[in-house]
């Protein structure tokens, strides 16, 4: 190390005038959402192994399993059930986000990176509004790709270009909310091998008891209600009434009948309860 | 003056371990105090509270003057911290991880590119910088670790195990870097588990044994009381040992130890090398073959067993999976080195 230029480095250098309150919180979390964005260009794995799993259920289910299930008011044929199944899918891709954020989080905890940038005079809920922020992103990126896919196999938006965008912004919300999930297991979980199976496997049963993939009035009945009021089967369902793309008449059930609303509602309960508890865990981020 | 870093008294416990019993230290503004201890001691643990990535259960700690517990964001904006596990992103180039922190430190983005420029200069990075640093060798990773504690050229820095795991080359390397800061003026608190860097860069030094300050002093002082270095030698037949005490004693600075069975006799000396060599001579004169001789410096080891009667001993509360490091922070020590 060259130890001529050392007089530049002289200590006593002020410290920048502080950004306050929401200034320096916008700002911080677009310093950390940049970084994660320059690293998903650097690992395009991972972007690439998020996308085919959607993809290929939209291609198993529409072509597989198609033709045996029967929309409630229709004929079964694959290509109702593809109008049917499209929003299911991209509801389920957009909660997998939490993986996303919950494995990236554990590991800038063990690598020591979250103790660096809470060494810093930084914004406390900057690193994880730049994680989710960066995983809203991605999740987009993942719609848009699934979006065309979904077009390639038959699938049509009926009701508009504008209410289809209303669509994906609910969806987007979810997905929102969602990785704030994430980004607390992240938080609580001790490797990132264990957030991102602790961020998947309550999916599975979350996605599936809802009306993503099947009509929920073939489930028993204890089943239907607990699908109905899953925040998940709302979103889903607004999203088929936005996309037009509800085959028969929408289910009388409440929470199915005021999709959006509850939608809406759910996504943002989610996003403050667990946006809180987990800035909570990262300021006193010991263990 | 007020000291530049101060702890009374700081507790921590995690479960029922006690990290922190009671640590109590105070480090004057331009010094550099060496907090000496095996793995598991709480060196990490004080530098965690210190830094304010850790509430201490009781106690009270300032660093420049400021409160750590109740002004921990102004006490960010003035201390400069590097850890023994590099933490950079190894997805961003070395460039763009000093801009990252500077940027964070509120620096506009130019002045944030420009010093991260200097930085990588003064670290000898440059020609790296734009690779990610997924490809850097370990010593430049601590290298772009370090330079990251000094985006803002804090008055007060916090080095936890600065070399531990590095070769020698990059030790003494990382040494020199350590000592420009210091003539500059920067305060500095320094863990390690080797007394030689202690030696080489603290004016103080603190041992510190399940979560306390078991001594305090200057390195001298506490070679003084541990006996410094020490000639031992082991000769071929025991019946030469009397001769070879007679040999040694003019060199001696204290009692020598004498062990029979091993024909082995151990005298503190004081000179290095050259009495090494004017012992061998010696022998060599009186005709007194051996099978071993050689100057042995005190290590940790040997300051904890002066200090304790125990040898130093590494994590007794079995809890240092590596999967946790990171987390507890008396997880963090775990070993790289020789250590304990």
């Amino acid at each position: 190390m060259t130890s001529t230029t050392a007089t530049e480095h002289a200590i006593g250098h002020a410290v920048p005038a502080q950004r306050r309150g929401i200034a320096a919180t916008l700002h911080d979390s677009w310093v950390v959402a940049k970084r994660n964005l320059r690293r998903m260009t650097r690992i395009p794995e991972i972007v690439v192994f998020g996308l085919m799993q959607p993809v290929m259920f939209v291609l198993l289910f529409s072509y597989v399993m198609g033709g045996a299930i029967q929309i409630p008011g229709t004929h079964a044929s694959s290509s109702t059930y593809t109008q049917f199944l499209m929003a299911g899918i991209f509801a389920q891709t957009v909660t997998f986000a939490v993986a996303g954020a919950s494995a990236g989080i554990a590991e800038d905890m063990t690598k020591g990176l979250v103790d660096r940038f809470r060494s810093l005079p930084m914004a406390r809920s900057a690193v994880l509004v730049g994680r989710t922020l960066a995983d809203l992103c991605q999740t987009a990126f993942t719609l848009l790709v699934l979006a065309a896919v979904a077009l390639l196999v038959g699938w049509r938006i009926h009701d508009g270009l504008l209410r289809a965008l209303a669509g994906f912004g609910l969806l987007l919300l979810l997905g929102y909310a969602f990785s704030w999930i994430g980004a607390l297991i992240g938080l609580s979980v001790r490797s990132p091998e264990a957030a991102t199976s602790a961020g998947l496997i309550w999916l599975f049963p979350l996605t599936f008891i809802s009306n993503a993939f099947v009509p929920i009035t073939s489930m028993p009945g204890w089943l239907q209600t607990v699908a109905y009021w899953n925040p998940f089967s709302a979103t889903v369902q607004a999203a088929r009434d936005f996309f037009g793309n509800q085959v028969g008449p929408v289910d009388p059930a409440w929470p199915m009948q005021h999709a959006a609303l509850v939608s809406v509602a759910w996504s943002l309960v989610i996003m403050v309860a667990f946006s809180w508890l987990s800035v909570r865990k990262y300021r006193s981020a010991a263990g | 003056m007020a000291p530049a870093i101060q702890a009374e008294n700081l507790v921590k416990t995690f479960g029922n371990v006690r990290a922190l019993d009671g640590v109590s230290l105070d480090v004057p503004e331009g010094t550099v105090l060496g907090l000496l201890g095996p793995n598991g001691a709480g060196k990490t643990t004080t530098v965690r509270v210190l830094t304010t990535l850790l509430r201490p259960d009781s106690g009270r700690a300032t660093v420049a003057g400021v409160d750590v517990l109740k002004h921990p964001n102004q006490v960010r904006s003035l201390i400069g911290l590097s850890g023994q596990y590099a933490a950079v992103d190894e997805y961003l180039t070395g460039r763009e991880n000093l801009q990252m922190v500077g940027e964070l430190y509120q620096m506009s983005s130019r002045d944030a590119k420009a010093r991260a420029l200097e930085l990588l200069e003064w670290f000898n990075l440059t020609e790296a910088m734009d690779r990610t640093a997924k490809t850097y060798s370990g010593g430049m990773r601590r290298r772009l670790d370090l330079a990251a504690a000094l985006v803002v050229r804090p008055p007060v820095m916090f080095l936890d195990e600065p070399t531990t795991g590095l070769d020698p080359r990059n030790r003494l390397a990382l040494w020199e870097v350590i000592e420009t800061l210091v003539e500059q003026g920067t305060t500095l608190l320094l863990t390690t588990q080797y007394l030689e860097e202690a030696d080489r860069l603290a004016h103080d030094i603190a041992v510190v044994d399940h979560g306390r300050v078991i001594a305090r002093g200057s390195a001298d002082q506490l070679k003084a009381q541990i006996g410094g270095e020490r000639v031992e030698v082991v000769v071929h037949e025991r019946d030469d040992l009397t001769e070879a005490l007679a040999a040694l004693t003019p060199y001696a600075k204290g009692d020598p130890a004498v062990e029979k069975n091993t024909r082995r006799i151990t005298v503190p000396v004081s000179g290095g090398a050259k009495v090494l060599a004017d012992v061998i001579r010696e022998l060599d004169a009186r005709s007194i073959e051996i099978d071993d001789i050689g100057l042995r410096r005190p290590t940790l080891d040997d300051v904890f067993l002066s200090l304790t009667g125990h040898a130093a001993e590494a994590g007794e509360n079995g809890e240092q999976q590596p999967a946790a490091k990171g987390r507890k922070g008396q997880a963090r020590e775990d070993s790289h080195g020789e250590g304990a």
